[in-house]
């Protein structure tokens, strides 16, 4: 039986909440993503449990809406980016010499331009659809799981079995997914909690600025960028994706710290 | 003088440990040992890992590693029980009565300091000696511990001097504050075995000399018979036998002693050459990428099949390297490799699976040999899967039928190394080679992290199979106890070349050249009074000077 630390436990219920919440939106959602319902800005009511937003859509069906389109994006394109990653970061580092000086220099020419910045301009050419900012953003984020995958794996080859794997003469991808990567699956788990949020974070902030998510979908970048202005007559409207943004970063990372501590201390484990 | 210098009545301690998977409990690592040292004697604590050895001379400084605490009894130093002192009091013993010289120099010594700043700090800070008094000290001291030039080399950093020198540095270090009492811990057990005895030298004069009393601890009977008054024999926290050194190694009282006194008498009769070798080096050179200096020079040995040849040598003779140009991991700049009758070609990507197959490699640390997220049965069960294409209940068998003959037995199929003990981890290798069968494996000092008596059983389980299956080894060991025991011809190297080569009783026997008798004679014996013999024999001067 295994037992879960507290502080896991609210991190698992909150995350499957959110994720829940994004799964069975059709279901949960009062009303319709786009619905008009009310007045601009209402206050909460029974009818509006968080009020309205800027045209008057009811805010919490915009909120689980908006979870589930970022939650969404942001799932599909870390487990682009950890597939992308990690299988080029793992090449690089098990066939050493000049595959692995090419590849880590051309990763570090994608990673020397701001993310934001080279997202922008590919942004600005391409058509935004979620299948263009799903494959953008896995691909630029891929480099940093990259980094991770190869300083992790470089350790790893200069072990004594995966000489003795060489020795009999395994192919490649033996030594990569048999040999190396039950061994460097902790640290990239742990790093997959984090770089999940960065993509939350970083979703939010394309629409924000207008070049995410188009609407009238919802997302949480986008329900800030209505709501903004709503800001100067006292109205919450545009802090809720903020606390939501919140409470989902620190429920990942209370599982991703468990995962962790878990996998290290399995048999054999190391950290 | 009546009351002993050291009085050690009932000392238990115990140690945390954490279970993958289960709750911490607390253990009971040393079970109640009492002994006595008298001012100026050297008792040796000797015992295999987890005896409890280190633990317990730390415990002469009333002082417990991480995790590990002193539950129980009395430790005295001159007639204070120190486990009842408190802190201010326990630094003042500590580095003033009592002092440690640890078994790795290199980790121990800060490398941003200078050899001479570290050598007098505990002198110093105790208030036993002004820095200048303290200097003069050591100067001394570097000067009888036989250090090169012991006027300066306290200017030096840890990294500017050799292993065995660091190691008398911190003999020095321990010495300098004029203690009443030195706790060795296994000081020479990381050393090559020609400069070991430089060290031994140095620390039994240093100990005759300043009249400083000492816990030596080791795992090697031989070297502490060479320095010490009594021995106390532990084994997994308490106390097996305690007696004089003579009555220890020339009338052992206990099995278990009596084991470790008889251990490495494996005797093995050379067997001659038959047929065609199978392995043949002819002329190979090699070299590391981006160096300029040749590792190895005009390597010639061979092999016969059903064979042993070792290599012996110290760290950094090439003997490593040979067996990475042998395998293909490192391809010579010049030379041939036949094996079987064909030329292996230089590359091991170019080398056909068959080839592959024949020879296998057993490694020194069996820990890091085998991925620690495979079970047992993955890891042998991988060879039969790949170069026999052996599926399901045939596979099974075949693996159980490999750890039977490595004498494991049933149950080991499912669990994964960190399960496993040192020499049964060795056994797993063992079998892990096997499995391809092999016409040649290549052994990679396989005994050396292991305890004597492990290491005896693997030997053994080698020399057998080698019978049944009919495989050569290619044994490679900077241990010539081991040789003795295994080779049937053997190869000396130093410095990349091979100095003597042949039948083990050919290169055994006189006339030998300077070198493999410098080697030959550094080798501990078990009798009292071998190392001041030896001394005085010798040609040449040890390498690691």
């Amino acid at each position: 039986m295994i037992r879960i630390p507290p502080a896991a436990l609210i991190g698992l219920f909150f995350t499957s909440l959110f994720f829940l919440c994004a799964i069975f939106a059709p279901y949960i959602a009062p009303y319709g993503m786009a619905e008009v319902v009310g007045d601009v800005w209402e206050p909460s009511s029974s009818e509006f449990l968080l009020g309205t937003d800027s045209i008057g859509r009811d805010l919490l069906s915009r909120m689980i809406w908006g979870g589930r389109t970022t939650i969404f994006i942001a799932t599909a394109a870390t487990i682009l980016s950890f597939v992308t990653g990690a299988t080029l970061g793992f090449f690089a580092a098990v066939s050493g010499g000049w595959v692995d000086q090419a590849l880590s220099r051309f990763i570090d020419l994608i990673m020397s331009i701001p993310s934001l910045i080279f997202a922008l301009v590919v942004l600005s050419v391409l058509p935004t659809t979620i299948f263009t900012l799903i494959v953008l953003m896995g691909l630029l984020d891929s480099t940093r799981v990259f980094r991770l995958a190869r300083a992790v794996a470089v350790d790893i080859t200069v072990m004594d079995y995966v000489e003795a794997a060489r020795l009999r003469g395994e192919k490649i991808g033996w030594i990569i997914f048999r040999e190396t990567l039950p061994n460097a699956l902790s640290p990239l788990v742990a790093e997959m909690g984090l770089r999940f949020i960065f993509m939350v974070l970083f979703v939010s902030t394309l629409s924000f600025l207008g070049l995410g998510v188009q609407p009238p979908q919802a997302d949480w970048g986008g329900i800030v960028k209505d709501n903004k202005e709503g800001i100067n007559y006292g109205i919450q409207a545009a802090l809720y994706p903020a606390y939501a943004i919140a409470a989902l970063c620190i429920s990942i990372n209370l599982v991703a710290d468990w995962i962790l501590s878990r996998t290290t201390s399995l048999k054999g484990g190391r950290g | 003088m009546s009351e002993p210098l050291l009085k050690v009545r009932g000392l238990k301690i115990g140690a945390t440990i954490y279970p993958p998977g289960e709750k911490s409990r607390d253990i009971e690592i040393v079970h109640g040992v009492d002994f006595d040292l008298e001012a100026g004697k050297v008792l040796g604590l000797i015992g295999e890992s987890g005896a409890g050895k280190s633990t317990i001379g730390l415990a002469a400084m009333a002082y417990g590693r991480g995790g590990v605490e002193l539950t129980g009894g009395e430790v005295w130093v001159n007639g204070r029980d120190v486990l009842q002192s408190n802190m201010p009091d326990k630094r003042k013993l500590r580095g003033a009565e009592v002092t440690y010289v640890s078994q790795s120099a290199a980790a121990s010594f800060n490398p941003a300091k200078r050899i001479m700043e570290q050598v007098t700090e505990a002198a110093i800070s105790q208030g036993k000696f002004s820095r200048k008094q303290a200097e003069e000290r050591a100067v001394a001291l570097f000067e009888k511990l036989g250090l090169p030039d012991p006027e300066n080399i306290g200017s030096r950093y840890p990294h500017q001097v050799s292993g065995g020198q660091l190691q008398r540095c911190m003999t020095a270090l321990a010495l300098c504050p004029q203690p009443d009492l030195v706790v060795f811990d296994e000081p020479t057990t990381a050393l090559d075995v020609t400069t070991q005895i430089d060290v031994l030298v140095a620390i039994k004069n240093a100990i005759r000399d300043t009249g400083v009393a000492a816990l030596y601890i080791t795992h090697d009977l031989a070297v502490v018979a060479q320095v010490s008054d009594h021995i106390m024999v532990l084994q997994k926290g308490a106390m097996v036998e305690y007696g004089t050194t003579d009555q220890i190694i020339n009338n052992p009282v206990e099995e278990y002693t009596r084991a470790l006194v008889s251990v490495r008498s494996i005797k093995h009769i050379e067997k001659e050459p038959v047929g065609m070798p199978i392995l043949k080096v002819e002329g190979v050179t090699a070299r590391y990428k981006g160096t300029n200096f040749d590792v190895l020079k005009n390597i010639n040995v061979e092999i016969h099949p059903g064979q042993t040849l070792a290599v012996v040598g110290e760290s950094g003779s090439g003997k490593s390297t040979l067996a990475r140009v042998i395998t293909g991991l490192l391809p010579p700049t010049a030379g041939e490799i036949t094996f079987d009758g064909r030329t292996l070609t230089r590359e091991l990507a170019t080398r056909p699976l068959d080839d592959l197959r024949e020879f296998q490699m057993i490694y020194q640390m069996a820990d890091t040999a085998m991925n620690p997220r495979q079970t047992v049965g993955t890891i042998i069960g991988r060879p039969l899967e790949f170069y026999f294409g052996l599926k399901g209940k045939a596979k099974q068998e075949r693996i159980q039928q490999l750890l039977d003959e490595i004498e494991l037995g049933e149950g080991f199929q499912d669990r994964y190394p960190a399960e496993l003990s040192g020499g049964q981890k060795q056994r797993v290798c063992i079998a892990r080679a096997l499995a391809a069968k092999p016409k040649l494996i290549i052994c990679d000092e396989v005994t050396s992290a292991l305890d004597p008596l492990v290491a005896d059983g693997i030997l053994k389980l080698l020399l057998r199979l080698q019978k049944v299956e009919d495989v050569a080894y290619l044994f490679i060991t900077h241990d010539l106890a081991t040789v003795k025991a295994i080779a049937d011809s053997i190869a000396v190297m130093f410095q990349g070349k091979v100095v003597r080569y042949g039948p083990k009783s050919q290169v055994l026997a006189p006339p030998f050249d300077d070198y493999t008798d410098l080697l030959l004679s550094s080798v501990p014996e078990m009798r009292i009074g071998w190392l001041e013999e030896t001394i005085a024999n010798r040609k040449m001067e040890s390498a690691g000077n």
